[in-house]
């Protein structure tokens, strides 16, 4: 059986710039378990979505507006965003 | 000891020190009161600042760092005001004030709280100048200070 899981994606601040995107829904494969998983299904974009999470730019994500490791699990239908490290304060 | 009181606020209004330090004066039981305010640098050739942040997440991420300080240090007040939107330099950007019985508590809990807020909040700093826009880049040594929380081991 071949399961689909919907995500809620959310890009911010830099990486949003690069990808051209704010936010999109996707439905990825249950194979794609964690958000390292999911960093490398979007690579396969190509372009800038390859370059972005090739690893030579740091990154972070949260799930559900957690940070987590990239060894998270993902939950079906999660919000899951993608951004730089964090500059505030 | 009674639950501390915990405000947090994240938008593009200017604050008021003095407001913010009455309101934290007025809980009972401090003996001392520590208040950070972070400021825009005049950055060479800096025209303004723009503060993204990610809605929602970034009041949990707050409220979650303010609940570990109050876990750590015996707080009575902690409030925290993050501005986001287009700032220039000199302009009030970001207010922590702790309160407890004695100081040592309200300066630790006070710089716990910004170190968590530099690497854990979810705000970033684009700056504008004459040749356009820029991401600022995140610092190792803001990482660095926010470990030394972890390595005195006693939580």
């Amino acid at each position: 059986m071949n399961t689909m899981k919907q995500l809620e994606l959310r890009y911010f601040a830099r990486l949003r710039d690069a990808l051209g995107l704010d936010a999109e829904t996707v439905s990825v494969p249950a194979q794609v378990n964690t958000v390292r998983d999911l960093v490398a299904w979007l690579r396969q974009r190509g372009g800038e979505w390859d370059a972005q999470f090739s690893g030579t730019r740091p990154f972070r994500a949260a799930i559900n507006q957690d940070i987590v490791s990239l060894d998270e699990t993902l939950p079906d239908r999660a919000e899951v965003a993608l951004f730089p490290p964090v500059t505030g304060g | 000891m009674s639950q501390p009181h915990i405000h947090i606020r994240v938008g593009e209004a200017d604050f008021d020190l003095a407001a913010e330090y009455t309101a934290a004066q007025n809980v009972p039981g401090s003996g001392a009161i520590v208040a950070f305010v972070g400021l825009v640098r005049d950055w060479h050739g800096g025209k303004a600042m723009r503060l993204e942040h990610y809605p929602g997440m970034t009041e949990k991420a707050l409220a979650r760092i303010a609940d570990q300080a109050c876990q750590r240090w015996p707080l009575n007040a902690v409030r925290v005001i993050h501005r986001v939107g287009t700032l220039h330099p000199a302009d009030q950007i970001v207010l922590v004030v702790t309160a407890s019985a004695h100081r040592l508590a309200a300066y630790d809990a006070n710089a716990f709280i910004m170190d968590y807020l530099k690497t854990e909040a979810p705000f970033w700093k684009q700056e504008v100048s004459e040749q356009g826009a820029h991401w600022v880049d995140a610092r190792a040594s803001d990482e660095a200070a926010r470990q030394r929380w972890e390595q005195t081991g006693d939580d």
